[in-house]
């Protein structure tokens, strides 16, 4: 017993906690997996304008699928790479409601290209949240559309080339030329000055929807320990050396006014 | 045109204002031969009423439009054409597997492939035996006409908010451009349903979710049953079907939308020669009148299937009849310069009579 | 003064915290948790000031933090 220690303890504050907005169940994700952290930024913003009980959720098909066994929010899943377009059609009936998706490379940026293009291409006022780990991780580490050149996945044996695949894409970059978007961002979470800036960025594209400034965009640069073969502090470092020079961090557009004013 | 008047009216038009009346505000298309008017006509007036109206970038977004916005609880629908709904079939089984509302409307034109712009039936098997991936059924309705369009619309809706089942209107590109007189009803006054299922923001109660993913043990099969057994229920409950002069019949002729109207001419002409012929026209082909046609089969021994293709609906026919009686074909698969004439339909009938 | 609170039966081991704690003081423990994974003990929950990194890397939320 140490009275003095014992007073200090009881006037300790509860600084970090699980978010109000996440269930209270363990994640399904991989070890060092980003997701993990992707999904608590993001229940984090939402509490933070304390949205909860106004959000509703689109699932993408991929290591997102599970979005309804996390959120504590209204969820319905969407055909794999059709978030954006079942996001609109609930925002569109919904407008006062704050609708939000969570998508991998090959969701977004494969089979969902002509989706987000256009979603974001109409401006819908909705959040989009792009993990980015250059890989298809749910289906075991196939070429994805942001696959590095010379990068060994199960259909690229011998390493990514560009007269066979072309180059690795970068969205943030050719949503930010579209008139439609509002806020386009890519951060990465592989250390905690990044993750600093992502849980910004991700705040800040919530906030956009939440003021009807049009389709906010964050693309984050994540692990993917498992299908990269590596530990997942590994994983962090192939992050901050491999993938940031090919997609540079930064704010790509970031519109001071809705279009409508 | 409002509601309660009667004008000549475009059977794609017809198709619209029965969504509008039906209280459909929310409305996802892209255009495509021979449908463009049900689009274009709702870019006009939805907006009057405070709906909404995308022309989407795909066939396949605007499915996925229509699968939110039903999410969302609201009255949807989606339009085009066979190509396009060929698009559409991931949408449906979604739409089907997670329990959604939602209408579907295909006017027919001639396939596989690009195939042709006129009208064909080519598509029943599409819209009645699958076309998306697993075990499930649409609510498919069949109109021969302008009325019907209008009517069966609003009626798709009120099916789908009913079985939280999608319903999908199979027309084709003759009933869509022809134009006929149309009665306004407007649809008879009711509350839509309750959907509290429906992804309204979870104020106040637990969080909703709608999905068709079911990876626990046991907890698909259960699910899938779930399914079966509302279909059984459509079967007993809402078969719709039209009858004409098949009690004395001695060769009855089935057939469904612009095939029956051309059927109905060559059955006339044959009664006109004092041949005893009848006409059934299924107007669900899911579910499909099994028992008016199994009824009629035990007095009558010759059924005649006509058919805007090579052969689709006669085997549902074929199914219901049995050893009962003999079912023969007539078919013309389509495309330009090919719909059956009502001369050839008699052709046949006196053949088999 | 501040402490940090482990889940242990949620760790998955994958050491992110080990590896932005400023103070170095997270270190993989020797036991092992139901799922088989090495979960991280504190060595010195004196030297903690409660700046969160640990539980702010941490993708599975096993971390909770007092200051």
């Amino acid at each position: 017993m140490h009275p003095a220690r014992d007073q200090e303890e009881r006037s300790m504050k509860l600084v970090f906690d699980r978010p109000r907005c996440l269930k209270d169940v363990p994640f399904h994700f991989c070890p060092g997996c980003h997701h993990g952290i992707i999904h608590r930024l993001v229940a984090e913003a939402i509490d933070y304008y304390d949205m909860r009980e106004n959000t509703i959720g689109v699932a993408s098909v991929g290591c997102s699928v599970f979005m309804y066994s996390y959120f504590n929010v209204d969820v319905v899943e969407a055909p794999h790479g059709r978030a954006s377009a079942v996001a609109t059609g609930v925002k569109r009936v919904h407008p006062d409601k704050i609708v939000f998706t969570i998508q991998g490379d090959g969701d977004l940026a494969a089979i969902g290209t002509a989706e987000i293009i256009h979603t974001a291409n109409r401006g819908e006022n909705i959040t989009v949240i792009f993990v980015n780990n250059t890989t298809y991780g749910m289906t075991g580490g196939q070429m994805a559309p942001t696959t590095l050149l010379g990068q060994i996945t199960t259909t690229t044996p011998y390493g990514r080339e560009f007269s066979q695949d072309g180059y690795p894409i970068r969205m943030s970059e050719m949503l930010a030329t579209l008139e439609g978007s509002a806020y386009v961002a890519r951060v990465a979470v592989d250390k905690p000055a990044h993750l600093m800036k992502a849980k910004k960025a991700i705040r800040e594209a919530f906030r956009m929807q939440r003021d009807g400034m049009g389709f906010s965009f964050v693309e984050v640069l994540s692990a993917c320990p498992t299908d990269w073969k590596m530990t997942p502090l590994e994983a962090c470092a192939r992050i901050e050396n491999e993938m940031i020079p090919y997609f540079p961090l930064g704010v790509f557009k970031e519109r001071k006014m809705p279009d409508h004013l | 045109m409002g509601i309660g008047t009667r004008d000549l009216v475009k059977g794609n038009e017809a198709v619209a204002m029965g969504a509008l009346d039906a209280g459909c505000r929310y409305y996802f298309g892209y255009p495509i031969t021979p449908q463009n008017e049900i689009p274009e006509y709702l870019s006009v007036h939805l907006p009057k009423v405070g709906g909404v109206f995308i022309q989407a970038e795909s066939e396949i977004a605007s499915i996925n439009m229509l699968l939110g916005a039903a999410a969302a609880g609201a009255r949807a629908m989606t339009s085009s054409s066979s190509p396009g709904i060929s698009l559409k079939q991931e949408g449906i089984s979604y739409l089907a597997g997670s329990e959604l509302p939602g209408v579907i409307v295909n006017m027919s034109r001639s396939s596989p492939g690009l195939g042709g712009i006129s009208a064909s039936q080519g598509d029943y098997w599409q819209a009645v035996k699958g076309g998306g991936h697993g075990d499930y059924h649409l609510i498919v309705l069949a109109p021969d006409s302008v009325q019907e369009l209008y009517d069966l619309t609003m009626k798709a809706f009120d099916l789908a908010d009913a079985y939280r089942n999608p319903a999908l209107l199979l027309g084709d590109a003759v009933l869509g451009q022809m134009k006929e007189p149309l009665e306004r009803k407007g649809a008879p006054y009711k509350d839509l349903p309750p959907k509290p299922w429906a992804m309204t923001g979870c104020k106040g109660r637990e969080p909703n979710v709608i999905k068709s993913l079911y990876l626990g043990e046991g907890e698909l099969e259960r699910h899938i049953w779930k399914l079966h057994a509302k279909y059984e229920r459509m079967k007993q409950e809402i078969v719709m079907w039209e009858q004409r002069e098949i009690d004395d019949a001695e060769l009855i002729v089935v057939a469904f939308g612009t095939a029956a109207r051309i059927a109905k001419t060559a059955v006339r002409d044959a009664r006109k020669e004092g041949l005893r012929v009848g006409l059934l026209r299924p107007i669900t082909l899911f579910p499909f009148p099994e028992k008016p046609l199994q009824k009629a089969s035990e007095r009558t021994r010759t059924f005649l299937v006509v058919e805007m293709n090579t052969g689709q609906m006669v085997e549902d026919v074929r199914l219901c009849v049995g050893r009962n009686a003999d079912v023969c074909f007539h078919g013309r698969p389509c495309g330009a310069g090919s719909l059956p004439k009502a001369g050839e339909i008699l052709e046949k009938i006196r053949s088999l009579y | 003064m501040a402490k940090i609170d482990i889940e242990q039966e949620r760790c998955k081991g994958c050491r992110l915290c080990v590896s932005v704690c400023p103070k170095k003081i997270i270190v993989i423990g020797s036991s092992f948790n139901q799922k088989g994974y090495s979960f991280p003990v504190m060595t010195d929950e004196v030297q903690c000031t409660g700046c969160a990194l640990c539980a702010e890397m941490c993708p599975d939320i096993c971390i909770r933090v007092w200051r």
